[in-house]
């Protein structure tokens, strides 16, 4: 494997967020993310927690610029170091330099990605499609042999290169997702709930896995979910969003013993706890106070479509 | 006030191999009773049958062997019967976004079941109703509330007008599949909390159908652990969660997520 075996220098930035802003074009226009800067680490993994509406996937959309009109990006830039210390500003690049760069240097594993899959063509053919068009140098062997070897890596049997989406489980399809991003080994990768869809055990399995990896291949990660108790296991570094702003951002252990803003103490309280105590006041009487916050709200009445 | 029985249910699904057949026992010998005012916890992965046993209280499915009582008596398959049952036990579904009709409003989603169950009611009874019910899950101003359709509430509030529904006819149990796995963490607690205060207040019985080992040792009374159509584990919900005893068990409780494990690891490196 052409892969660095070593843990990368943590300090050194791969990607830094400046002044990030983007706004929904629609009326009343509608700021999705507010001047957010973030600094990933090489090697890191950066958990982006927020509930839903916050602006994280608008972020994690904005970075790699796949935003669609109406939202736009207003402010503020992604700059991306490479391993050779270039430097490559992602608002500069040009449609097709874009279309290089992503994947390549930054890939991405979203919500639901499983679904993503085309289902009339196996997975060896679109596995092999990201080598055809990035790498459109390699030979038709070494194409087949590093599909085999990205599935192995993520856990699933090279023989299912000939299945169809359809044969898979969901786990399995979502590994072949992470597969693919995988593929051309890109310094970052941005993960946007990637294993919400699933069930725990499968979860578990995939987070190791990608752990794992990371530290084989040394690859940044940013971990965009709403679950706060699993971001507080995986991540060396956590920012939490709300409204669109970056509300706290520390690292795991810090944030969780010592939460500075309100609304990250609110997000911890929200957990039961498994063998803890916290949670028991569930069965106990009626507090108003938990379901205030989501209130009904009378001057906007469509404040509850956010997707 | 109703006690619902199942006792030995199996279920199997015929599956289809190119020309061969075969059988998937979906369910194998399970047996539990709801009772009034106490909360049950069916928590497994996917695929371990919790759902199916969800379909066949429901009557949506039929069981291969086994049945189920409800206060000693079997239930009817049709008619009257089946009628009086579906009033009895009604259901909480997982995704609020797909449960309610978008073309409708909260009052048409409420109304319907009032009038099914109740057809001698008069229109501004259902109505008053329609708003006491929507007081009851703390959706006020019910007026307001009520006119409104779906993609005007937040997913928190859709699911609330879900358990509304589900009251409406005045059941006796509530069957609850994942019913907060969906929502905003922050809000999750909220509506637990509800459903137990509502439970409370009319002695349902509930089945709490999760993966959420959490929230089902908090919020339930006693917990079965599923496992490829067995239960392979029951107790009380402190002793199931703290105490496992089944290997499945203790794999399902160690996929949690639990930062207390990391956060001891972090502080001691």
């Amino acid at each position: 494997m052409p892969a660095p075996p070593v843990r990368p220098v943590v300090s050194a930035p791969v990607l830094t967020i400046e002044n990030f802003s983007v706004d929904y074009l629609v009326n009343p226009v509608v700021h999705a993310v507010k001047n957010v800067s973030l600094t990933l680490r090489r090697g890191e993994v950066l958990g982006l927690a927020g509930e839903s509406g916050c602006g994280k996937s608008t972020l994690a959309y904005g970075i790699v610029r796949l935003l669609k009109p109406p939202a736009v990006i207003v402010s503020g830039r992604a700059v991306f170091h490479s391993r050779e210390g270039i430097e490559i500003d992602w608002n500069l690049l040009r449609a097709e330099e874009l279309r290089a760069t992503r994947w390549d240097k930054i890939s991405m594993v979203f919500q639901g990605a499983m679904n993503s899959l085309n289902p009339v063509i196996s997975i060896r053919d679109q596995l092999e499609d990201v080598f055809t068009t990035h790498r459109p140098e390699m030979g038709r062997r070494e194409r087949r042999r590093r599909c085999a070897e990205l599935l192995e890596r993520v856990g699933v049997d090279p023989a299912r290169l000939r299945a169809y989406p359809h044969e898979l489980s969901g786990g399995m399809r979502q590994r072949v997702m992470i597969a693919m991003a995988m593929a051309l080994e890109p310094q970052v990768m941005i993960m946007d709930e990637p294993t919400t869809a699933l069930d725990v055990v499968v979860q578990r399995e995939i987070l190791r896995e990608i752990t794992r990896l990371r530290d084989e291949l040394g690859f940044a990660v940013i971990f965009i979910t709403h679950d706060l108790p699993l971001l507080l296991e995986i991540s060396d570094r956590i920012a939490v969003m709300r409204a669109g702003e970056v509300v706290e951002f520390g690292d795991a252990l810090s944030l969780y013993t010592d939460p500075q803003h309100d609304y990250t103490k609110q997000l911890l309280a929200s957990f039961p706890s498994l063998t803890g105590e916290r949670g028991s006041f569930v069965r106990g009487g009626m507090d108003e106070r938990l379901l205030a916050l989501d209130a009904v709200r009378l001057d906007d009445p469509d404040a509850g479509s956010t997707a | 006030m109703t006690t619902l029985t199942a006792e030995h249910l199996v279920k199997n699904y015929h599956l289809r191999r190119g020309l061969r057949g075969g059988t998937l026992r979906a369910v194998d010998d399970v047996s539990f009773t709801l009772e009034p005012g106490r909360t049950v916890a069916l928590v497994g992965q996917s695929g371990s049958g919790k759902s199916t046993i969800a379909k066949l209280l429901l009557q949506l499915e039929r069981p291969t062997a086994g049945r189920i009582l409800v206060d000693g008596k079997p239930v009817q398959r049709r008619g009257g019967g089946l009628r009086r049952y579906r009033r009895t036990v009604q259901m909480v579904f997982q995704d609020p976004f797909a449960s309610l009709n978008p073309y409708h409003t909260v009052e048409h989603h409420l109304e319907r079941p009032i009038r099914l169950h109740h057809p001698k009611l008069a229109s501004d009874e259902v109505h008053r109703r329609v708003l006491h019910l929507l007081e009851r899950v703390r959706l006020t101003p019910a007026e307001n509330v009520a006119a409104r359709r779906p993609h005007q509430l937040s997913g928190g509030q859709r699911q609330r007008v879900a358990i509304a529904r589900a009251l409406a006819p005045g059941p006796g149990v509530l069957i609850a599949d994942e019913p907060v796995s969906m929502l905003d963490v922050s809000i999750r607690l909220g509506v637990l909390n509800l459903l137990a205060t509502l439970q409370r207040e009319e002695d349902l019985g509930l089945l709490y159908i999760t993966h959420d080992l959490a929230t089902a040792r908090h919020f339930a009374d006693e917990i079965l652990v599923m496992y490829r159509g067995r239960i392979v584990e029951r107790g009380d919900a402190d002793e199931v969660i703290l105490r496992p005893q089944h290997e499945y068990t203790k794999t399902l409780a160690a996929a949690a997520p639990n930062p207390e494990r990391r956060l001891s690891e972090l502080r001691g490196g």
